[in-house]
């Protein structure tokens, strides 16, 4: 009887996991040490921050993850590709339709299946929803963090109007779940397109709100210009992507540079950078690009083709032998899918890169030197997710 | 705009590592119209990282991770515990630009000028699971490395700080590696194989225990 043996194995492997987490070691020789988390208001989930302090000055920083490590990439290796899209939805949960779409046109490249229009300019406006939800978030979040409540009701408040729209297409607020190998589950449904367009009004006004509450702010602006300040070429050596990325005056963005099968390169937008690299300049950069959004979006919707929103696939998904790289620019930045298939029901291997995890692997450099509070500051600037670093 | 790299201006990348490493580059593979592969030996991991940094302009950094290509002696784990673990034997068959030995570590890096991204591969014999690590090329290696480490039991040498990063510490086993079993499955079957929809004009019956799970 198998199953015994490893019901114990599995009791003793959970007992390690209990003991592993407590006897982490606090040497201090030098200065304090100051926990951050893993619970704490300003760490966006289960993340902890070892800080090892002198006076209010950091000498040295270092995030401690893993609680919330649910093992994707070992989970996809037991599931067949339609069961895959669940699993990824919750990786970063704030935008999970972004999340699905570059693991399903990776498996629609080495399928050589190709989605049609329609199906791919629904994703596109989708994509564009989600990051706008996504964004505006962190715009009331950032705020937030200052000390700043009021922005974080209001972002709450408009987002629910994109939201609303995710939902009434897809069934799901946050895990859509709406993409399938081909094209989508459904097309969308009657009076939607209007319906979308008076949301992006609202959302505009936010952004106007936005900018009069919290960017034209003093405190916010003292408490974030010329604060953790990330120069271009250690923003490439750490693999830092989205908004962080084009914060350090990089200009790069993988729905411009890198077309990958959606609708992008079909309407009218720009890529928007800053080039200061500070926590004010990723806050600027973010809340931009949610107008840009709210652009990309009202052009797809006025020009959606009419068609069909699936192709045809056959009843039992099997991916042939090869390997496939597919990235997009997902609302917290580059998110890519590596991968692997042997030709069976499901993948063989599948590395998930996600941004937060190179976003935050910066955050060490970046906080030496630093006072307490910018610490915090930093961390929302840098905008992650907890399950987007775990996995 | 020119946004789509050619497969001209990849080989051209290959015959320009193939210059500067010679025999080191032991293999490559280019997707027409979509990426490239390139295989290099184990002593030259970290100097052909370099190369593809300075000289041909691959300067943002994307991952480094590490593939098992053992197949999995459990199937896909889909079956009851009860029954007897199926022994899918059967050899290793590894993926674009070739390999001879079960581990591969690979790392990808892009460049901004070329809109192209390179996936670099090194294979580990078994007897000596053991790389010299990218942090000097890439900062950001740091974080991927300790993953690697600790999920396939790979030693990067030169590796600063080689702790676990997900797993606690006194974890035992490496859990990507495809001979290590995904327990919860075998303590709890997969809820789902219970209903699973015949295919339509099959014969086979819809399993008595529906609606169960």
């Amino acid at each position: 009887m198998t199953a015994v043996s490893d019901r114990q194995k599995l009791a003793y492997v959970n007992s390690q996991a209990a003991d592993g987490r407590v006897n982490l070691e606090f040497e201090t020789e030098e200065g304090m040490t100051l926990n951050l988390g893993p619970q704490h208001p300003a760490t966006h989930g289960t993340l902890r921050i070892v800080v090892k302090l002198d006076g209010e000055q950091v000498l040295s920083c270092e995030p401690v993850m893993g609680y919330m490590h649910r093992g994707y990439e070992k989970l996809t290796e037991v599931r067949t590709y339609p069961q895959v899209t669940t699993l990824i939805n919750r990786i970063d949960w704030l935008g999970s339709f972004a999340n699905e779409v570059p693991f399903i046109l990776a498996a629609e490249k080495l399928m050589e299946i190709e989605a049609p229009p329609r199906a791919q300019w629904i994703r596109t406006i989708l994509f564009e929803l989600s990051r706008i939800a996504n964004i505006s978030l962190f715009v009331g979040d950032m705020a937030l963090h200052i000390g700043a409540m009021t922005a974080a009701f209001y972002a709450f408040r408009d987002r629910e109007f994109v939201l609303n729209q995710i939902e009434s297409a897809t069934g799901g607020r946050f895990h859509p779940n709406f993409n399938r190998i081909g094209g989508l589950k459904d097309d969308l449904p009657k009076g939607w397109v209007a319906d979308t367009k008076a949301s992006l009004e609202r959302i505009r006004d936010f952004c106007d709100e936005m900018e009069i509450l919290v960017e034209g702010n003093e405190i916010f602006q003292a408490r974030t210009r010329g604060i953790g300040v990330i120069p271009s070429e250690i923003a490439l050596q750490f693999g830092l992507s989205g908004a962080n990325l084009r914060a350090s005056g990089v200009d790069w963005d993988l729905r411009r540079d890198q077309p990958v099968g959606l609708v992008w390169d079909k309407v009218d937008w720009k890529v928007i950078t800053h080039p200061d690299g500070d926590s004010f300049a990723r806050f600027w950069v973010r809340l931009q690009e949610i107008r840009e959004s709210c652009n990309i979006v009202e052009q797809l919707l006025d020009g959606l083709p009419a068609g069909p929103y699936m192709a045809k696939v056959p009843r039992v998904i099997k991916v042939p032998e090869g390997e496939a790289w597919v990235a997009t620019e997902n609302p917290l930045g580059e998110m890519g899918y590596y991968l692997v298939s042997q030709g069976g029901l499901g993948p063989f291997r599948v590395k998930i890169r996600t941004a937060s995890f190179n976003n935050v692997s910066v955050v060490p450099w970046v906080c030496r030197g630093v006072y307490v509070p910018d610490v915090v500051t930093i961390l929302a600037s840098l905008y992650f997710i907890l399950g987007d670093i775990d996995r | 705009m020119d946004a789509v790299a050619t497969d001209a201006e990849r080989e051209q990348i290959v015959a320009d590592l193939r210059d500067r490493l010679g025999d080191a580059l032991v293999g490559f593979h280019i997707r027409p119209g979509d990426d490239l592969w390139v295989r290099v030996t184990r002593d030259v991991w970290q100097e052909a990282g370099m190369i593809a940094r300075d000289h041909l302009g691959f300067r943002a950094f994307e991952f480094v991770s590490a593939i098992d290509w053992l197949p999995s002696p459990f199937g896909k784990g889909e079956d009851s515990s009860l029954d007897p673990i199926p022994q899918v034997a059967g050899d290793i068959v590894t993926g674009y630009a070739g390999g001879d030995t079960r581990f591969q570590v690979f790392a990808r890096a892009h460049s901004l000028s070329q809109h192209m991204g390179i996936t670099l591969k090194v294979d580990l014999p078994d007897d000596d699971l053991s790389v010299a690590t990218w942090i000097p090329v890439f900062a950001g290696a740091n974080w991927h490395e300790r993953e690697a480490r600790e999920m396939f039991g790979i030693t990067f040498v030169g590796h600063p700080h080689p702790v676990n990063i997900y797993l606690p510490g006194q974890f035992e086993g490496h859990p990507l590696r495809k001979d290590f079993p995904l327990l919860s499955r075998h303590v709890k079957p997969w809820p789902g194989i219970v209903d699973i929809e015949p295919l339509p004009g099959g014969s086979s019956e819809p399993s008595s225990e529906e609606g169960e799970a």
